[in-house]
């Protein structure tokens, strides 16, 4: 599936909701299908700086597209790491670099984020578009 | 507990009447405010009094000769006046106001790295918060003294034991907090200043998170150095003081250059201003400073003893009612603390507790507290904080119980 139509599947999918309660048990839910990072590459080096509750990230590169797989100890945060994955994983470099997150204002997420998870998920974001230059420049 | 008549006369609900926030609601719900250890609210005589000064008598002190400068100037020094009689201060001199605590702190701080010298040595206590350290870590490194640190145990109170091992006479400077903001622990710091004079060491106590529970007597307490914040005590943001014994304060240097704290100028010499002004350059805060004046005002007309005993009354019965919740565990149980309750839920990180309560109008603390070396202690990444103010309620309490069952539901 191409990101914009994930895009759009996510924004459908939280519209049906009416509060932002069942939103969160929404995204609690998705926390626990996240696909889960190796236990040995919970590092360091795959700790995302800027969050609050630890984030790691593990980016792998194969047939042309990235894989990711994550971990949190927060399970909110492995909610919203598991949106992001829905997204950003099994794609390819270019695809992930030219992507908008106009998706994440739709379905309002941001505003319903305190300010320091907010700012937890801006650096997601980039740590997983930074993955993704760092293969497209191997590419070239 | 403490029954005397004034807490008979308390009335909680008469009180709430007071801060017109506690009547809002948050996402939906009525606000319950339960992070009074971060910020306290605000009543209606204090937002008055910074209405009042701007609408009514707004004007530079201690230099016009005008009416306006001297209603300022009266006002200004008469908050200052309420501030030392209410911590029974010697002398008003000895009240520096400053913009909170962490300044307060800086000012002591800074005017140390005169004094020490290398291989002098400062004992730091396990329970402060990062503003009691950070300043102390870099005096440290500017002048070669050595920081020790006084531990706790695992209710979260200070090894006295160790501390009488740590002091020597090396030691030129002690700093405790009066009252824990992470876990609420009451520390010993009588016992405390009185074991530092023996080695003639110095004591700064932060009152930050004490000053809106209980009213020292810094007379009696001894301490050289004490300091509080105005906002933690239903005061305006931005005021706090400084508390030095004048001995203390004539011997520290100036802490920032600038008007209002000289006495003459001259491009060879500046000689500064007699205390307080010394520690007071430019323009001050003078309308938070009158809105704190006013806090004082309020809170003593409530009186300590009855924000104590239902304070206290408050904390007993969430920590009895928070126990009832599987998998809840306290840190911080020591028998003298204040109404500060700071648990997590097992295998429940405490963001995720934080973000399901805010949802239902509750406001609770949830992180390190500025306060990481205790979270290391514990072996945890933070906690999330209830923190209880006179003017919270038992129905306050049940909701939050209530909450708390429900973020837990949704989270395991």
């Amino acid at each position: 599936m191409k990101i914009k139509d994930i895009q759009e599947e996510i924004i459908d999918e939280f519209a049906f909701f009416d509060d932002w309660m069942q939103r969160y048990e929404h995204m609690i839910s998705l926390g626990k299908s996240l696909p889960l990072i190796d236990q040995a590459n919970k590092k360091e080096e795959y700790l995302i700086k800027g969050c609050q509750s630890k984030v790691w990230v593990y980016p792998e590169f194969k047939d042309g597209k990235v894989l990711f797989t994550a971990d949190s100890d927060a399970i909110i945060t492995k909610g919203i790491v598991a949106l992001l994955l829905r997204v950003f994983s099994n794609q390819t470099p270019e695809d992930i670099l030219k992507a908008d997150t106009d998706f994440i204002d739709e379905i309002g997420l941001k505003e319903h984020l305190s300010p320091t998870r907010a700012n937890g998920l801006v650096s997601m974001i980039k740590q997983l578009k930074m993955y993704a230059l760092a293969y497209q420049s191997q590419l070239n | 507990m403490n029954t005397d008549s004034k807490s008979i006369a308390f009335d909680v609900e008469k009180i709430r009447k007071d801060f017109p926030i506690l009547s809002r609601k948050v996402n939906g719900y009525p606000l319950v405010y339960l992070d009074n250890a971060a910020t306290s609210q605000k009543p209606q005589v204090v937002i008055d009094a910074l209405v009042d000064y701007y609408s009514n008598y707004n004007a530079n002190i201690h230099r016009g000769v005008h009416s306006l400068s001297q209603e300022a100037t009266d006002a200004y020094e008469q908050a200052r006046e309420k501030i030392r009689s209410h911590f029974n201060i010697k002398k008003s001199r000895e009240v520096i106001f400053t913009s909170g605590t962490t300044h307060a702190i800086n000012i002591v701080a800074s005017g140390f790295r005169s004094i020490l010298q290398k291989g002098d040595e400062l004992i730091v206590s396990a329970l402060e918060h990062h503003s009691n350290i950070v300043p102390w870590q870099m005096l440290c490194e500017e002048t070669g003294a050595v920081l020790k640190v006084l531990p706790m145990n695992d209710e979260g109170e200070l090894e006295l034991v160790e501390y009488i091992n740590l002091l020597s006479n090396k030691t030129k400077l002690v700093f405790v907090n009066h009252i824990s903001n992470a876990l609420g622990t009451i520390n010993p710091i009588e016992e405390i200043i009185e074991k530092a004079h023996k080695v003639g060491a110095a004591v700064l106590i932060d009152g930050a998170q004490a000053c809106a529970h209980i009213k020292p007597d810094l007379q009696a307490l001894n301490a050289d150095f004490y300091t509080c914040s105005a906002h933690k005590m239903c005061g305006p943001t931005g005021v706090g003081i400084l508390y030095g014994k004048e001995a203390w304060l004539v011997k520290l240097p100036p802490y920032q250059g600038g008007g209002e704290m000289i006495k003459e100028v001259t491009f060879e010499k500046t000689t500064y201003a007699e205390l307080p002004h010394k520690f007071e350059a430019g323009t001050p805060n003078i309308a938070d400073g009158i809105a704190f004046g006013a806090a004082i005002d309020y809170l003593n007309g409530i009186g300590f003893d009855a924000i104590a005993n239902h304070e206290n009354q408050l904390l007993a019965y969430a920590t009895e009612k928070l126990l009832e919740i599987e998998g809840l565990k306290i840190y911080g149980t020591s028998a003298q603390k204040t109404s500060v309750i700071s648990f997590n839920i097992e295998g429940i990180h405490p963001y995720d507790i934080g973000t399901i309560v805010d949802k239902l109008g509750i406001a609770v603390r949830t992180g390190h507290h500025c306060a990481q070396p205790i979270m290391d202690f514990y072996k945890i990444p933070g906690t999330v904080r209830a923190s209880f103010a006179f003017y919270n309620t038992f129905h306050e309490i049940d909701v939050l119980v209530e909450a708390i069952k429900k973020a837990k539901q949704m989270l395991t």
